[in-house]
């Protein structure tokens, strides 16, 4: 709020104002850019993760042609330009990863890949996948390829600086770090060159016109900056939390409540608990979530509003009747102990109560 | 405070209107809109305009609006019987399966997991209380009355049922629509059937998802007198598109046979029958014998006539009905029965 107030003037104008704006811009991006581990050039401030992945994947397929390849795991910002561009869908395992093998069988039996993108913590799911490994794999088959994750939802949970050290562009976002919505960026690495989405002015390097947010960069920065200080104990905390949560709803639901990805021995973001019940409908779940001011959400939602089924639980092979059941609970910052006893005393008696009307 | 109320919200003038007389009345109201269809749709993609229309009416009313996918649903129980019935030649009417599995049948269970003793839609026709038990009577509005296509519903689903706009005009409706500012007061109405746009048709539609066939145009006594490309979009009393010679008096359908893939034509007076055959028929409460009023398309004239044993007895001369379209049964502008016609042979 401070930053929008202050930072109102065209940081590319040449008035003190401008000046200013310019100089809060220029902090942001050396903030962000010392927090992923990257040079502050390869900072492109985006509205957010959808622009950042589309800048991406798109950006260099106009730019070098040939084909797109990526996770059946993604995000829709991911998985639909791919698509759109014939590119190839890597299949998941039961537990919602990428294997390292099975993304080199499919690269090697594919020519002319100029783009392979993997994302690093599952939207749904909180699935962590081994991007070290996959980006070894990809080194090792196409090493011509260009190498992009969507760390969107990554931040919080791991440290993205270490594990996407070997990619050439990374998605970020700032509403996943307690920033507000509408920002974004997208690392692309030096000597890389784009097509960008957005011709205009020439801002950002030629990568995305526009007059940039200068407010929204700042809020950016402060959203990078306090996620990476506290998420070593973050993780801890919301960890343990997490592990109440889902362990009080085995206790009370049983045999009604499985896991997708929780308890396989596969690293899983802290903050996500995504558990499915498989006799009820999402939709009538939360409808009686809402009513008790539970915010949670189930798989994506479409620009109507309503639920569609999941496309990640779908590629991990778990079954419809299972998926239509699923909830994501999503724990952050500010989320409490006392919160934890609340949503267990809201979501037990709503399954129930689903359960025995024929699951809603 | 009256219970609480699930009104189904199209996103049409109509349903607007129910919710608001309903919040009016002094009911808690929540609106939900049912996503049902996630193709192509004259209004736009996942008819995302019609639920946009009905989220902004439920904001300007205040109340909670929810939005249900039940495309899984409309699939199976809407879209492909009304596929399977017209790969066999039969004319089968989407809107009353709609009816009958959609709105009454699943929304209705998940209002009733979800806490809602009462659905209320706005359709126009009403519940009337008699002896026994509630029935469906005509909406007031002659022109707009939807019974027929409502003509499923029970007395179990009537208890629950709450129609706002059976007693009014729909000029009624329109007039409080305005009234309240309604963002829906002048929409056009929906006329057809809202997973076939008018930009593909019909045709495109069912050739996306069967192989069409063509088929052998024969009179009464065999001859081949024409041919058309599918036989699946051919019905009762169709005249056009058959293939015929010009020159003899106008020929009408009076038989469709899917399985070897022939049409028969007639003479207009080929049409009229005396008797339709059913294949299927219930009657809500009691068997009500004698002449009824029976009515066999949504806004057709009701005609007297009898339901003897697994067939309608015309009181006068009738039309022949398309096989797969419903026929309906009322005394005293209350629906007593519903049922599906059969084929009738040539």
């Amino acid at each position: 709020m401070a930053a929008s107030e202050k930072h109102h003037a065209n940081p590319t104008g040449s008035h003190r104002a401008a000046r200013d704006a310019r100089r809060a811009l220029d902090d942001a991006r050396d903030l962000i850019a010392e927090a992923y581990g990257r040079p502050p050039a390869e900072v492109v401030f985006t509205s957010g993760g959808s622009e950042a992945d589309n800048l991406a994947i798109r950006g260099v397929l106009r730019a070098r042609g040939g084909f797109p390849v990526c996770s059946a795991g993604e995000h829709h910002a991911v998985l639909e330009p791919v698509e759109y561009a014939g590119g190839a869908v890597v299949a998941l395992t039961s537990d919602g990863r990428v294997d390292p093998d099975v993304l080199s069988e499919v690269l090697g039996g594919l020519d002319d890949v100029s783009i392979v993108s993997m994302i690093a913590v599952n939207n749904e799911t909180g699935a962590i996948n081994d991007l070290p490994a996959l980006a070894e794999a990809v080194r090792r088959v196409r090493p011509e390829a260009l190498l992009h994750t969507d760390a969107v939802q990554a931040g919080g949970w791991i440290d993205v600086a270490e594990a996407a050290a070997d990619f050439d562009l990374i998605s970020i976002t700032g509403h996943k770090l307690g920033g507000p919505v509408g920002t974004g960026a997208l690392f692309i690495r030096s000597g890389i060159t784009l097509d960008p989405l957005l011709l205009g002015g020439g801002q950002e390097r030629g990568r995305r016109a526009g007059t940039p947010d200068v407010a929204g960069a700042c809020a950016l920065a402060a959203a990078v900056g306090v996620t990476g200080d506290r998420r070593a104990e973050e993780i801890v905390r919301l960890g343990a939390l997490r592990d109440e949560l889902v362990a009080g709803l085995r206790s009370t639901l049983r045999d009604h409540v499985t896991t997708t990805v929780l308890g396989g021995g596969a690293p899983v973001a802290a903050g996500i608990a995504h558990v499915c019940f498989p006799e009820i409908e999402a939709e009538a779940l939360l409808f009686l979530l809402d009513q008790q001011g539970l915010r949670a959400s189930a798989a994506s939602s479409c620009s109507s509003g309503a639920q569609d089924p999941s496309h990640v639980l779908a590629a991990m092979g778990v079954p419809r009747e299972v998926a239509q059941g699923s909830l994501r609970l999503s724990l952050g910052y500010t989320t409490t102990p006392a919160d934890i006893d609340s949503a267990l005393a809201i979501i037990g008696p709503a399954v129930e109560r689903l359960i025995a009307h024929g699951g809603g | 405070m009256a219970s609480p109320v699930m009104v189904a919200m199209s996103g049409g003038v109509d349903s607007s209107v129910a919710a608001a007389l309903l919040l009016d009345a002094g009911h808690e109201v929540v609106g939900v809109t049912m996503k049902l269809w996630g193709g192509p749709s004259d209004t736009g993609c996942c008819a995302v305009s019609d639920v946009d229309d009905a989220r902004r009416v439920a904001d300007h009313l205040g109340i909670e609006h929810h939005v249900f996918n039940f495309g899984e649903d409309f699939e199976r129980d809407v879209v492909g019987p009304y596929v399977a019935d017209h790969a066999a030649g039969r004319t089968p009417n989407p809107c009353i399966e709609c009816n009958r599995h959609l709105k009454f049948d699943r929304l209705l269970r998940r209002a009733d997991a979800l806490g809602f003793e009462l659905l209320a839609t706005g359709h126009h026709a009403q519940v009337v209380d008699t002896a026994d038990g509630p029935r469906l009577g005509r909406g007031a509005d002659e022109a707009k009355d939807q019974s027929y296509v409502l003509h499923v519903l029970d007395g179990d689903v009537l208890r629950r049922l709450l129609l706002p706009l059976g007693h009014m005009t729909k000029a009624d409706v329109r007039a409080i629509a305005a009234d309240l500012d309604l963002r829906t007061a002048h929409k056009p109405e929906s006329q057809d059937v809202c997973f076939i746009t008018n930009q593909h048709g019909r045709e495109t539609f069912l050739g996306d998802r069967i192989p069409l066939r063509s088929a052998t145009v024969i009179d009464r006594s065999g001859d081949r007198v024409g041919a058309v490309p599918s036989i699946e979009m051919v019905t009762i009393g169709q005249r056009k598109g058959l293939g015929l010679a010009g020159g003899t008096a106008p020929k009408y359908v009076i038989d469709v046979d899917a399985e070897s893939a022939t049409v028969v034509v007639g003479e207009e007076a080929d049409l009229a029958t005396r008797t339709t055959p059913l294949e299927s028929w219930n009657w809500i409460g009691a068997v009500a014998d004698g002449p009824l009023e029976l009515q066999c398309s949504a806004h057709g004239r009701p005609e007297s006539g009898a339901v003897v044993g697994s067939e309608i007895v015309w009181s006068n001369s009738h039309r022949r009905v398309a096989a797969g379209q419903s026929v309906v049964a009322y005394r005293d502008n209350l629906v007593v029965g519903g049922g599906i016609a059969g084929r009738q042979r040539a």
